[in-house]
């Protein structure tokens, strides 16, 4: 306490009116929160959209006023998932307040569109009835209706409301989803790989050819091997496809007929369902189980339907194997790049020009990138290959064309300069006195960088790996011109010899994004779907992350030498 | 130089330069620009000159560090390196295993040689002039990986990497630098677990563990507590009977308890150089009483 009360008040002025100069915290972390803000709200609301979708929707069945005209053609019944309910803006009369739902109605292929606004004021009443069905079909996507019959080949039917129907069509859509698959095994292993090695004797065929120059002698030699093993191959050919046809023929005859929400009836095949559920009589742990299940296929499965349904397994992949291959390609080209600039180059304007030069080049528009990859590696680099390895093949290019190699390659371009600057980062925080103690011990330079420089820089260099993976796994402008592709029909890695398919085209989660919000004919339909593949991306991103995070950390402990 | 040759060498008495034989007549002879070079007040002790150090000058760019210093260190003794900041003693230091080439726009005068054997020789490479000079810094730095692939540092770089000459040196290294009985039970944990005067003695293993003739020592105890202090002053008392040391510090008690001579440096002159004794009991030049009675630096 002073004695002197001015001292005093002065004090007290001072502290509470400006806290010692401190007023610029609030600027900060006024920063800070609104940053937080945005990104929060954000990834909350990638988060909520993304996961709702999985989650199984009750069936609402909504009888409409008499004469209404909000239904679907002329009923007055219609049944459907409430997508949304929300205040509509009436231009024309300038009121803002009627109200409208927006009803996921599916049955596409009868009623030509999925989803229907029905204004709150033509519903008379609305309800939740228990026999409706809800079925996904490998075409026109989902179906909506209240099941009548099982209508068998033979002429039989099984009423719906025999016990022993919802058992009997459980059977036959697993029964028919093995069969499917069995097929899948045929028309894509058995007979892709014949097609490979006919593919294979094409171009050997052509070899001889060429070779033979019009002898027609040596040209008869050289094809009579081939054309035997062709035939091998033909009638090979002829057995699988003869037993694809014959599971195909299978699918076909069973029908299941219901009646839809205006009373049409409708049959479909039960060989293109793929499963079916009673959305109203589902409890709360059946919804929980469902939507683990739909999660599940979402992240497993092949898309459908030119990737509106189905699932995006494809992408994952392909974004994934992408990205641990441009990782691969630019963590020695970086940390190389920068050991020379930081351990050996002579500091000075030359090399502080080149530094400028890698840090400009972080601010280069990515589809730049795009083209100089295309040019430099698809046509220039794969062209050449194309032309010493793979002739017999020509005009069709093998390599010369967009693949996951190439976009790899590409892409650790664009992120090469973040790789650079935080290993340049990483060596000169290494203290002069480690690196004296090794000089010291008799290590040359270039031991003392191996050995001791290197890993010591060995988690800021993660640092800078784990910013480059994360720019690379959400560019998606050069990866259109340099091999992504809407629908791959196989994987960069699968089962067929070589196993590694570096020329191949591949999908994409940041593509698949841009393709269903904006490329697709039913946006409206694929609206979730891009908001799935959104939180995806997301994880896939931080799982990647947190690998290297992992990474790194192991290392910190081994490495503690407390300069990072 | 081989140690087969360096073990037939003639022990001849410890004497000045021919050029500081010139000026004086004796042994604690004050020469004309006030340089002692050397004196026997211990007759006794007739240690080989073993680093010296001739007409050395030494220029960082435009600024002279080090001004034609000559003086002998003779072989398994500790020569201390006294004076205040920025005399150029650890300057002086680090030029003997030219740890100074790695500053850029260096030069120097004069040579040093260490046992006859010049360190500026071209035919010297040197890599294999440092294996012969341990070093131990002023902040320990142990390498972030186990304590003995710390000790063995200098051997792996080497390219010897059989196992059972590892396991002996590190055992030996250890033991040279007191420090295996508390360590010997975790040698494959990491070396940033020790306290930090088990780190310096770390660093001490490490420097010894590929038998060098000379240790350098730039200030090893300015980080340390009293206790780590002394044990590492004992040490050193231990590790002359097999190397030739030479010692920068700051601390006139620890130079006076463990060096065998002292010289004392001022902006980059050799003021004085004699036995430890003589230059903290009896010293000749002003300066030198100055610093040692704690009146200057």
């Amino acid at each position: 306490m002073s004695k002197n009360p001015e001292i005093k008040a002065v004090g007290t002025a001072f502290q509470s009116g400006s806290r010692a100069g401190e007023n610029f915290v609030w600027l900060t972390s006024m920063g800070l929160a609104i940053g937080l803000t945005l990104v929060t709200s954000l990834l909350a609301l990638i988060l909520w959209e993304g996961l709702t979708v999985f989650w199984p929707q009750r069936v609402a069945v909504f009888q409409l006023v008499d004469g209404s005209t909000a239904g679907i053609a002329g009923k007055t019944t219609l049944a459907g998932e409430v997508v949304d309910y929300r205040t509509k803006v009436n231009h024309v009369i300038g009121k803002a307040f009627e109200q409208e739902y927006q009803l996921f109605v599916g049955n596409k292929d009868t009623y030509g569109f999925n989803f229907k606004f029905v204004d709150a004021n033509a519903i008379k009443s609305k309800e939740y009835l228990n026999d409706y069905i809800v079925a996904e079909r490998l075409e026109n996507g989902r179906l909506i209706g209240v099941p009548v019959a099982i209508a068998m080949k033979d002429g039989s039917t099984i009423p719906a409301n025999s016990p022993e129907f919802a058992h009997k069509l459980e059977e036959m859509v697993t029964g028919y989803n093995a069969q499917r698959a069995k097929i899948l095994r045929i028309e894509k292993y058995r007979i892709g790989d014949i097609n490979y090695e006919m593919e294979g004797l094409r171009l050997q065929e052509k070899g001889v050819r060429r070779r033979a120059a019009g002898d027609k002698a040596k040209e008869e030699a050289g094809l009579a091997p081939i054309r035997e093993r062709e035939a091998q191959l033909k009638k090979e050919y002829e057995v699988l496809a003869a037993e694809a046809k014959a599971l195909r023929d299978g699918l076909v005859g069973n029908n299941l007929v219901l009646r839809l929400a205006g009373g049409e009836e409708y049959r479909q095949p039960i060989g293109a369902m793929l499963e079916f559920y009673y959305p109203n009589q589902l409890g709360f742990f059946g919804k929980v189980s469902m939507f683990f299940h739909r999660m599940w296929n979402f992240v497993s499965q092949d898309p459908r339907e030119a990737n509106t349904e189905g699932g995006i397994f494809p992408a994952i992949f392909g974004t994934f194997v992408m990205t641990l291959l441009m990782s691969v390609a630019v963590t020695p080209f970086g940390v190389i790049a920068a050991v020379y600039l930081r351990e050996y180059a002579k500091q000075g304007v030359v090399v502080q020009l080149v530094r400028i030069s890698v840090n400009n080049l972080a601010g280069v528009p990515s589809i730049v990138y795009g083209v100089f990859g295309l040019g430099f590696f698809v046509y220039f680099v794969g062209g050449n290959i194309d032309h010493w390895f793979f002739y017999e093949s020509l005009p069709t290019p093998t390599v010369g064309t967009g693949g996951i190699m190439w976009a790899a390659l590409t892409l650790s371009l664009l992120t090469l300069p973040v790789v650079i600057v935080a290993t340049e980062e990483a060596l000169a925080a290494v203290s002069r006195g480690t690196r004296e103690a090794a000089l010291a011990c008799g290590a040359s330079k270039w031991q003392t960088i191996q050995r001791v420089v290197l890993p010591s820089a060995a988690p800021g260099i993660l640092t800078g790996l784990i910013l480059a993976m994360a720019r690379g796994a959400g560019e998606v402008a050069p990866l259109m011109l340099v091999g992504v592709v809407k629908l791959a029909p196989s994987l960069p890695l699968d089962t067929t010899f070589p196993f590694i398919h570096p020329e191949r085209k591949f999908m994409h989660l940041g593509f698949h994004i841009y393709d269903l919000g904006f490329q697709s004919p039913d946006a409206e339909a694929a609206k979730p779907m891009v908001f799935a593949t959104t939180l995806l991306l997301i994880t896939l991103v931080v799982v990647l992350n947190l690998g290297a995070i992992m990474i790194r950390n192991h290392l910190r402990k081994k490495y503690a030498a407390g300069t990072f | 130089m081989s140690t087969n040759t360096r073990s037939t060498d003639e022990a001849k008495p410890l004497t000045s330069h021919p050029r500081a034989h010139n000026k004086g007549t004796s042994s604690t002879t004050t020469s004309e620009e006030g340089l002692i070079q050397w004196n026997e007040l211990m007759p006794q002790d007739n240690p080989i000159p073993y680093i010296r150090v001739k007409d050395f000058s030494f220029f960082y760019g435009p600024k002279q560090a080090i001004f034609d210093v000559n003086m002998d260190m003779g072989k398994n003794r500790i020569t201390a390196l006294i004076g205040p900041s920025g005399c150029g003693k650890s300057t002086l230091l680090r030029n003997i295993n030219r740890m100074n080439d790695l500053v850029e726009n260096v030069r120097h005068k004069g040579d040093i040689t260490i046992d006859d054997d010049s360190i500026y020789d071209p035919s010297i490479e040197i890599i294999s002039l440092r294996k012969r000079i341990g070093m131990v810094f002023q902040k320990s730095n142990p390498f972030a990986t186990s304590i003995y692939e710390n000790v063995i540092f200098a051997l792996r770089v080497a390219g010897r990497n059989n196992r059972k000459e590892l396991d002996e040196v590190v055992e030996r290294s250890l033991r040279g630098a007191a420090l295996w009985d508390e360590v010997k039970d975790r040698l494959h944990s990491s070396a940033m677990g020790l306290s930090g005067g088990q780190m310096q003695r770390l660093c001490i293993a490490r420097a010894i563990a590929n038998r060098p003739d000379v240790l350098l020592m730039d200030e090893p105890c300015a980080a340390l507590d009293p206790i780590a202090t002394v044990k590492i002053e004992e040490l050193m008392l231990e590790l002359k009977k097999e190397f030739t040391i030479v010692i920068v510090t700051h601390n006139m008690q620890q130079a006076g308890r463990c060096s065998d001579y002292t010289a004392f440096m001022y902006l980059g002159k050799l003021m004085e150089f004699g036995t430890t004794q003589q230059i903290f009991t009896n010293p000749k030049v002003k300066k030198t009483e100055e610093y040692v009675a704690g009146k200057m630096g």
